[in-house]
């Protein structure tokens, strides 16, 4: 079974390297990226399986033995977060072949567009199974650098303005983070992550909290965390929609994922917990006050993906088995309704040829598939019952009351707020966008939105209606069905996010996993 | 841990550049800053060693603790060669924007603008950069 662990990382690496050697034929190009996703796909499947019946996985990389080899470690939230991942990333590269068939890219020379979301999915996968901090940082790096390509594709100006933004921010936190890395290696003198569990002790508590932060910091700003969210409602909504569909999804999710790790198993301790627990209120509420100002569908989703990382930090933040167990539901939900919707926005766009609620009306009649595509995920990400949106909201509701400081009731008020001002967001698009007849979109007398009416985003009008291809519908109606089913097997999916929760009670479980042989919290040197 | 003096003042000097050069708005510099951080960062990492000691080549007869500690450098090399090709990649990217608007400087964006003058109608108004930020030759130049 541990045969399977690198396979994770090296089908979509061997992927590219194919799809890049057949560039020039664009078909073979779609058969081998969709086929290593669907192989992917299926590991991540049997891996999880096995994690969540069986034991976790750790392989030793070239047979040298934790510490001083690499560590490749899947563990249930690993496995489960493989799995996530790669249905997503499956759905949007469908998503983008049948846009690409539709515009005729049969044409262009060198598609760079396949190879490099190959490369994206090994980076965010080897960031899963890092065992150690600087192969989360190669991992890091290996999606931020595909991602700078993908978010500038095409080097239009407004890309390139907003790729600067992107690419500048994302390098800060990277060297952030290879900073506290160092500083790390340089108090622990290891970077296995285990190790650095068992011997984080030994430090003096200011030196603890540094380093705490340091990484905090790093990992914040991947996250968009409030304060340093400011980034992305600037970048992502410019990229082609598949593209940020993907990005939106995954790799802010990939930053939660690490700020997990640091929090139950480097740095178990409180310390911290209150003022992430703050952080966590502040990046709810002013992500919805930021997406109820905005004209623009995907400059709305933005916002809303900021605020609803709030609520990650949150279950994160209380420091319980419960939270955490939540946080990691909440983490898959929010990667499948994210992505639904932004792909959603790429059909409205298809279909009306703008993305701005100013100037969009009557879809609900002229592309009713749409329509229905768009109002099932906005109901699950607002919270409404039964989907799972609700479920984990819920969840993450139950563990803060079971806290049950003032701050966690603070924060039980402030998310109920939250997904109220998401679902305004939400229903405001679907009133303008799909409920008004097209006949009203002109003279337009709205006064909030008169205001953001000429703002540069809404200027974007493609010329015209273009046909939408089924692909295209098809893949978005896969994953509407998937955040369906999320709700519907909401059990057993819980289940799982709860075992990964309980592994992650305390570095104990974790350092039992890569150190096998010694005794808890013993040294094996 | 024994470290270097001089290691750490020539690490906080380059921290220090790197930081006033990436808030300058000529994408160049913000380049320039990036590559002094990235160097600084290493350089972090290689304090790290402690005392500097004999080549790590394994011999028996040779205590352990006299070898310099190898770990370090090897993060260092990847570091590196990460810093090298995201450098590329933004030379390139500042190229790009070079020709597109025959300007490196990043410009405010349009939305916060409009958020700050009362949403105001923005005109599109092309101005040259000046000279004192960038570091382009300023012929004016049809965009290609």
């Amino acid at each position: 079974m541990t045969a399977l662990v690198p396979l994770v990382v090296l089908v979509p690496l061997l992927g590219a390297a194919l799809t890049l050697v057949v560039g020039r034929r664009p078909r073979p190009q779609r058969v081998i990226a969709i086929g290593a996703l669907v192989i992917e796909l299926i590991i991540g499947i049997v891996l999880l399986i096995h994690v969540d019946q069986v034991a976790p996985l750790v392989m030793e990389v070239g047979g040298w033995q934790a510490p001083f080899g690499i560590v490749l470690v899947v563990d249930r939230l690993a496995a489960l977060m493989i799995v996530v991942s790669s249905i997503v990333l499956l759905a949007v590269l469908v998503f983008s072949v049948g846009q690409g068939l539709a515009d005729g890219d049969e044409e262009t020379p060198v598609s760079i567009y396949n190879p490099t979301y190959l490369i994206l999915t090994t980076g965010v996968m080897v960031a899963f199974i890092a065992g150690d901090l600087f192969n989360l940082y190669v991992g890091f790096e290996i999606l931020l650098v595909s991602s700078y390509v993908l978010i500038t594709l095409g080097g239009t100006e407004s890309r390139i303005r907003a790729g600067v933004t992107y690419v500048v921010v994302s390098l800060l936190s990277s060297l952030l983070f290879l900073a506290s890395i160092a500083m790390i290696y340089g108090a622990l003198g290891t970077v296995t992550i285990a190790q650095i569990a068992q011997r984080i002790d030994e430090l003096p508590v200011d030196v603890q909290i540094l380093l705490h932060v340091m990484l905090l910091v790093a990992f914040g700003i991947k996250a968009a965390v409030f304060p340093l969210s400011f980034w992305l409602p600037d970048s992502y909504p410019t990229a082609p929609a598949p593209v940020t569909a993907a990005f939106a999804g995954l790799l802010t999710k990939i930053g939660v994922y690490a700020i997990i790790r640091v929090e139950t198993v480097i740095f178990p301790g409180p310390e911290l917990n209150p003022a992430l627990m703050v952080l966590a209120l502040l990046t709810m509420v002013v992500g919805a006050l930021g997406a109820v100002a905005q004209a623009d569908i995907k400059r709305i989703l933005s916002f809303t993906l900021v605020s609803h990382i709030g609520y990650m930090i949150l279950g994160v933040a209380l420091g319980t088995v419960e939270g955490t167990a939540a946080a990691i539901f909440y983490i898959v939900h929010h990667i499948v309704v994210q992505t639904t919707l932004f792909l959603a926005a790429g059909l409205i766009e298809r279909e009306a040829g703008s993305t701005s609620i100013t100037r969009i009306g009557g879809l609900l009649a002229s592309a009713p598939v749409v329509a229905a595509l768009f109002f099932i995920p906005a109901l699950n990400l607002g919270g409404i019952p039964p989907f799972s949106g609700f479920l984990g909201k819920l969840g993450l509701f139950q563990a803060a009351a079971q806290q049950g400081d003032a701050l966690a009731y603070a924060l039980i008020g402030a998310g109920a707020l939250v997904s109220l001002l998401t679902l305004y967001a939400l229903i405001r698009v679907w009133n303008l966008a799909f409920w008004r007849s097209a006949d009203a979109v002109e003279g337009d007398e709205s006064r909030l939105l008169r205001s953001v009416e000429e703002a540069p985003m809404s200027t974007s009008t493609v010329s015209g209606a273009r046909t939408t291809p089924r692909l295209m519908t098809l893949s978005t109606a896969g994953m509407v069905a998937v955040g369906v089913a999320l709700t519907v097997f909401a059990g057993p999916v819980y289940g799982v996010a709860s075992r990964a929760g309980e592994n992650l009670d305390g570095p104990g479980a974790y350092i039992q996993m890569v150190f096998p042989l010694s005794s808890e919290g013993g040294e094996l040197e | 841990m024994t470290v270097s003096l001089v290691l750490i003042v020539i690490m906080s000097a380059m921290y220090a550049c790197a930081v006033y050069l990436l808030l300058e708005r000529s994408l160049t510099r913000v380049l320039l800053g990036f590559l002094l951080a990235g160097n600084a960062t290493n350089l972090l990492i290689l304090i790290m060693v402690g005392e500097a000691g004999i080549a790590p080549i394994f011999d028996e007869s040779i205590d352990p603790a006299e070898y310099t500690d190898p770990l370090p450098q090897a993060l260092i090399l990847t570091a590196i060669v990460i810093t090298f090709a995201v450098s590329a990649f933004l030379l390139a990217l500042i190229y790009r924007s070079w020709r597109l608007a025959n300007a490196d400087d990043f410009s405010d964006d349009a939305d916060d603008l409009a958020l700050r003058d009362g949403a105001v109608v923005i005109e599109a108004e092309e101005t040259l950069p000046e000279a004192s930020t960038t570091d382009f030759p300023l012929e004016r130049e049809e965009p290609r």
